[in-house]
């Protein structure tokens, strides 16, 4: 029994860390219908940002407490990302605003496979130690059951990161504009919203929502890479789509699904004689399984889309 | 009409046969081709890069000297990214397109078997600096290694912790590598023969980050130390996240954690681990220490048996070269397959009639941020 709640623990950590990722693609569909895969490789960039912040301010990051230095790495990390990610959207999705929806997306695999190769030719292939952000000791011990400091960090920075989207998206003249324009752009448009800094603000701050899971990512895992934001990238478009693509709520309870499934069938299998191993199939499964039988996601609502 | 038919057929005949003569001139250059497959990039980067520094150290060393019969050697490397399916990819092109005489690589077994049969089709002699895997030199009689297979390492890590009175071990191996699923299928065969327990078997996936569901369950068996069979890259978390739940029996492995990147990675959660290998640069003969000085010389940092088992296959290639006297497959195959008492930096190599080094391991511990030489077991 002991064992089994340390399962679910371990699997609602690695669910938050997917739903943080996840939020970033949700939201970014939700307004422009359009998945941004690029979005596992702006998580990667985050990682490298706070890398090599670290390098850089090392000795000072030593001498003040380590929430302090967390959140300032968090903010400026969060900060270059979101640059980063209007400067993208300028450069390879504002040309093609007005074309099919395919050549977007494909662009997109595009953008993440640049990004992916540079980051290989700019920071080397060999993964690198990532430093202790937030240190990995253990808080708590009762019963057998082991939290770390780290893993507290991550749920509560999720949690955090949700409300504080969701009062942009529901409570702010940006976020308004936000969801007039996920309505339908042209209404939008001739109600006085400028769509072209709508865009760039979406893609912003779904850029620091990403960095923000790559840091945090990386200090519960701390080894980074070019493509280590491939595979959480793929599971959290699976949770966005599970908990209803668009759906800010659904992504995050998406997530959590996900994350505890597949940490469930990685804790059990080998009791029914699957390898753990396996354990990779389960994210897609669970994908196929809900575009049968709820395409529209868990939370999300039927749209009725011309073809 | 008709003459015009003639005339086209012709031009592309006297065309093909300029092209033809061309590429036949090509290829017999004043050079040697050699073609080298090895992971420059990707997961297990470490260990093409350093296969690759002690292969070309090799090849540099025998052009200053004036080459091979006559000829400069020409080393093709191509990378294969660490990934499953471009390892044959690469070795195709190398045997057709720079019309190699020999393949050396790739240092991982699942890699090396997709390279063995294509290099045995074309009667080009393969040499693997470190797959350990069995099944690898089992492609045929055109592929060799010049290193000892995991049955031997299986067996020593199982003998070091019996040794060590670890009665109860618990297994996680990486179900993606022929390598790890190797080395744990004889690791377990031993283990239970000698009065072993094994208590938990849990795998994961190259590439994975979380391994806090394999080490809870691992967890609930208590065992004395754990097996972990994998790559340096996923070894180096498994520590970090066992000690972060509590878990504090040593880790074991083998050949695979051998990277500087297992401990500036796993850091302190690597100390007291153990795990074999092909040599240890600490190893005070004077032929390592010279290999270890030249190394450390060009690349600045000390070589890890990747690199001297690359130097090793290169060198084992080009003594094979000269007692052939030929590059020709069928003689240089001959010539490799007879190489006897061979003094490599890894030990002296005699390939057997499975064409495998038979060599002894080396046990290496972690300690203070250190790999560390603790013990020698021979075959």
């Amino acid at each position: 029994m002991e064992q089994f709640f340390q399962q679910l623990l371990n699997g609602l950590f690695q669910g938050s860390i997917y739903a943080l990722i996840a939020l970033g693609y949700t939201m970014v569909y939700g307004v422009l219908r359009f998945i941004n895969f690029a979005h596992g490789d702006v998580f990667m960039l985050g990682a490298f940002t706070a890398f090599g912040l670290h390098k850089w301010l090392g000795p000072t990051f030593a001498a003040i407490p380590w929430p302090v230095s967390l959140a300032l790495t968090l903010l400026i990390s969060m900060v270059v990302c979101a640059v980063l990610g209007m400067v993208v959207e300028r450069l390879a999705y504002r040309p093609l605003r007005n074309r099919p929806r395919l050549n977007v997306l494909i662009t997109a695999i595009g953008v993440s496979l640049f990004i992916e190769y540079t980051g290989q030719l700019a920071f080397g292939a060999t993964q690198r130690p990532f430093p202790e952000l937030i240190p990995r000791t253990a808080i708590a011990n009762t019963g057998g059951l082991t939290i770390s400091i780290a893993q507290v960090v991550v749920l509560a920075t999720t949690v955090l990161l949700l409300v504080g989207l969701r009062f942009i998206v529901m409570k702010t003249k940006m976020g308004l504009a936000m969801r007039a324009l996920s309505l339908n752009p042209t209404a939008s448009t001739l109600m006085g919203v400028n769509n072209g800094v709508v865009i760039s603000f979406t893609f912003g701050l779904g850029s620091a929502l990403a960095a923000a899971g790559g840091i945090l990512y990386a200090s519960l895992y701390p080894s980074i890479e070019p493509f280590m934001g491939v595979q959480p990238g793929l599971k959290a478009f699976v949770a966005a789509v599970l908990g209803g693509i668009g759906n800010i709520p659904g992504a995050a309870l998406g997530g959590l699904i996900i994350g505890i499934t597949e940490t469930l069938v990685k804790g059990y299998s080998q009791n029914v004689g699957i390898p753990s191993g396996y354990s990779e199939g389960v994210a897609f499964v669970i994908l196929i399984l809900i575009l049968v039988f709820k395409p529209s996601g868990l939370l999300g609502k039927v749209e009725r889309e011309k073809v | 009409m008709k003459r015009r038919h003639f005339v086209i057929p012709t031009a592309a005949l006297t065309l093909a046969a300029a092209f033809g003569l061309s590429s036949c001139k090509k290829t017999d250059d004043s050079v040697i081709n050699i073609g080298e497959v090895a992971a420059l990039t990707g997961g297990t980067a470490t260990f093409g890069q350093s296969s690759h520094n002690g292969t070309q150290m090799a090849v540099d060393e025998i052009n200053a000297a004036g080459g091979l019969l006559g000829k400069q050697i020409k080393l093709h490397t191509e990378d294969d990214q660490s990934k499953q399916g471009e390892a044959g990819i690469v070795a195709k092109k190398l045997i057709s397109r720079s019309k190699i005489s020999a393949l050396l690589g790739e240092v991982a077994s699942g890699r090396s078997l997709e390279m063995a049969p294509i290099a045995q089709a074309a009667g080009v002699p393969m040499i693997s600096p470190a797959s350990t895997n069995p099944k690898v030199t089992e492609a045929g009689d055109y592929v060799f290694r010049v290193c000892f297979i995991d049955p031997f390492q299986g067996t020593v890590m199982s003998k070091f912790a019996l040794s060590k009175g670890w009665k109860k071990v618990a297994i996680l191996t990486d179900s993606k590598q022929d390598y790890s699923v190797g080395l744990t299928e004889f690791f377990k065969k031993h283990f239970a023969a000698n009065g072993g327990t094994i208590v938990g078997e849990q795998s994961y996936g190259s590439g994975d980050k979380d391994f806090k569901a394999q080490l809870t369950a691992i967890k609930g068996g208590a065992p004395d130390a754990i097996f972990a069979s994998g790559y340096y890259n996923e070894v180096a978390l498994i520590a970090v996240q066992a000690r972060e739940l509590g878990v504090s029996a040593p880790l074991l492995g083998g050949d695979g954690w051998d990277s500087p990147s297992l401990i500036e990675v796993g850091g302190d959660a690597m100390e007291g681990c153990y795990f074999s290998n092909h040599f240890s640069n600490e190893d005070q003969a004077p032929a390592i220490q010279d290999f270890v000085k030249k190394y450390e010389a060009k690349h600045g940092a000390k070589p890890d048996a990747m690199a001297a088992l690359g130097y090793d296959s290169a060198k084992i290639l080009f003594d094979a070269i000269k007692r052939a006297n030929s590059v020709d497959g069928p003689a240089l195959r001959d010539a490799i397959a007879a190489t006897k008492e061979y003094e490599g930096i890894t030990g002296k190599i005699t390939l057997d009639s499975q064409r495998n080094a038979t060599k002894p391991a080396v046990i290496l511990t972690i300690k203070d941020g250190k790999v560390v030489y603790t013990e020698t077991i021979a075959p």
